[in-house]
């Protein structure tokens, strides 16, 4: 559904963020980015719905090539791809409700959206969805005064407003508590299985992205160099992403074939065999 | 002890000496730089020529002034001071409305996060140009052109009012939390409705109370331009001065000073119900 062919990224500043990368993301997988901060996470998805410019590279959601949209077409493309962000990004002083029906921007006029009269059919969604993720109490609440996990749902219920084909969702649970952070992704992982989203999660809590992934990729300094099912992601494998540290004091048990961990090489040709397997378990 | 290593510092910090660093490392150069401003300043304040003479004569008719305070006349003139007043506030009001009205659409194009180079550009030189002269230059100029009266004064004070605004709003807006702004940008939302979903709601309480303030400015502005000949009750101050009335003088001041502090009040009671 969501291919990035060649993709890179050099920062005005000389930055080189994202080098050469090649994924494919089936209809309905829910994916891991993980990786060392500054490994390029957050330019990778921001590169696809284009708050970052990619410098090389091509990325196509369903037929649409994302790199050439500008204007009227580059909105319409950004309306399908909800994203959700570490701090939240919600607009504080505006209420809960207002942050959700935000999610229908792109799809309701400039003065629709300035009297905050927007379509029946919208509120009815935006008070179901608040209704899912549990904050229906807080329509009218102002963001500011939410809990961190709170914020997050309501973020989340704005994303899905947008009725996107994609998530695109940066570090949910860096600012949240474990408990919650279990919580989100739950959440976050429920909602993509019932409504058959696609996701790219970026997070750096690898027992997490385990626990909820149906797949993982590692990226450092820019660059792929792990894409495969939880269960390949081993202590060495760990240590080409993250460099070297002590990987038994995970709390997560590592699985059990520590011993012939692949090389993120050949790693590849396998993940290749995991994405059509999800791409035929997704579309059933 | 001049420019100490830092492993000296360390070693002293060891023993639990430990200074901050100072501002200026070399010691020659800070002690040179605070003797040459010594000595600029002696030299400076011989060079202000006072005549003892004048202050002594002066000093009774300044004593006649502030005795005026003591019984300020608001009876013979009322009509005059209500009529300044009245001219002075209605020309305080439109010309902050106007003002704020033409300083929204240039503070957006001078912020550099929101507006095009080109834009950005010719926003700043209107600020620029607008915050150069003092409102007294302003009002004499526009006195000039619109004859004496409050005409000349509202449009002083819009003018000065949209360097002022604009210039505020646009800082307000380029330290705007980004984050905002591009989660309702990755909605799919256009210009407009960022703008209207993202930065107004960042922006608003500031811009509230800076209209605000820039009403109680240009209220007690109004009462110098009307010196230069722009209206309002500065005129009438002006006058009764002329004419050594002091004590309908005391009146007006005694107005103004209560009509800041009753703005002061209410506004301070606007922003915190705007934050
Ligand atoms: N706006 C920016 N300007 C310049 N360099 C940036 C910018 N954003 C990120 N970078 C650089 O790009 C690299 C990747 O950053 P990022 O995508 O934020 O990584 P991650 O999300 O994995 O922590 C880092 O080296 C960072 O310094
Ligand atoms: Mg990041």
């Amino acid at each position: 559904m969501l291919t990035l062919s060649g993709v890179g990224k050099r920062y005005p500043t000389g930055d080189r963020a994202l080098n050469e990368i090649e994924v494919t993301l089936p209809k309905g997988q829910v994916m891991a980015l993980i990786g060392p901060s500054g490994a390029g996470k957050s330019t990778l998805i921001r590169c696809v719905n284009r708050l970052v410019e990619p410098t090389e590279g091509n990325i196509r959601l369903d037929d649409v090539e994302l790199t050439s949209l500008s204007g009227h077409k580059l909105r319409q493309a950004r309306r399908s791809m909800g994203m959700i962000f570490q701090e939240y990004a919600l607009v504080d002083r505006l209420s809960v409700m207002e942050n959700v029906l935000s999610g229908r921007l792109g799809y309701v006029g400039f003065w629709r959206s300035f009297l905050r009269r927007y379509p029946q059919t919208a509120v009815a969604e935006a008070f179901r969805l608040l209704e899912r993720v549990g904050l229906a109490h807080a329509i009218d609440k102002r963001a500011d005064a939410l809990s961190g996990g709170q914020r997050q749902r309501v973020g989340i219920a704005r994303a899905l407003l947008q009725s996107p084909k994609l998530l695109l969702v940066d570090e949910p649970t860096a600012s949240l508590d474990p408990k919650t952070s279990r919580q989100i992704m739950r959440l976050i992982r429920e909602l993509c299985a019932e409504r058959d989203l696609g996701a790219i999660i970026n997070i750096h809590d690898v027992a997490l992205a385990k626990q909820f992934a149906d797949r993982i990729v590692g990226l450092r300094a820019g660059e792929i160099v792990f894409d495969g099912q939880p269960s390949e992601l081993t202590a060495d494998i760990l240590t080409t992403i993250y460099g070297e540290e002590e990987w038994d004091t995970t709390p997560e048990p590592l699985e059990s074939d520590e011993q012939n961990a692949t090389r993120p090489a050949s790693k590849r040709t396998q993940a290749s065999n995991v994405v059509t397997h999800m791409a035929t378990g997704g579309a059933s | 002890m001049s420019t100490m290593s830092s492993k000296q510092r360390q070693h002293l910090a060891q023993q639990g000496t430990w200074r901050r660093l100072p501002l200026i490392a070399s010691p020659g150069l800070r002690w040179g730089l605070v003797l040459a401003l010594a000595v600029y300043l002696v030299l400076a304040f011989a060079s202000v020529e006072v005549n003892w003479a004048r202050v002594a004569e002066g000093a009774s008719r300044g004593m006649n002034f502030l005795s005026a305070f003591m019984q300020p006349d608001f009876v013979s003139r009322w009509d005059d001071i209500l009529a300044g007043l009245l001219e002075s506030l209605t020309m305080t009001v439109t010309s902050t409305v106007l003002g704020i009205a033409l300083a929204v659409p240039v503070g957006l194009g001078a912020a550099r996060n929101i507006a095009p180079l080109p834009i950005y550009v010719i926003c700043r030189s209107i600020i620029a140009v607008s915050r150069t002269f003092q409102e007294v230059i302003i009002a004499i100029l526009f006195v000039v052109m619109f004859g004496f009266g409050p005409f000349a004064g509202m449009i002083t004070l819009a003018f000065a009012t949209i360097g002022f605004m604009a210039k505020l709003l646009a800082e307000d807006i380029e330290d705007l939390d980004w984050r905002q702004v591009e989660a309702v940008r990755a909605t799919g939302a256009g210009w407009w409705q960022t703008l209207n979903h993202a930065v107004q709601p960042q922006v608003m309480p500031r811009l509230i109370g800076l209209s605000m303030y820039r009403l109680d400015i240009n209220f007690r502005e109004s009462a110098v331009i009307g010196i230069v000949g722009a209206g309002g009750i500065g005129a009438t101050l002006n006058t009764s001065i002329s004419r050594y009335e002091y004590d309908t003088s005391a009146a007006i001041l005694l107005m103004i000073i209560a009509i800041v502090l009753l703005s002061e009040y209410s506004s301070s009671h606007v922003r915190r119900w705007t934050q």
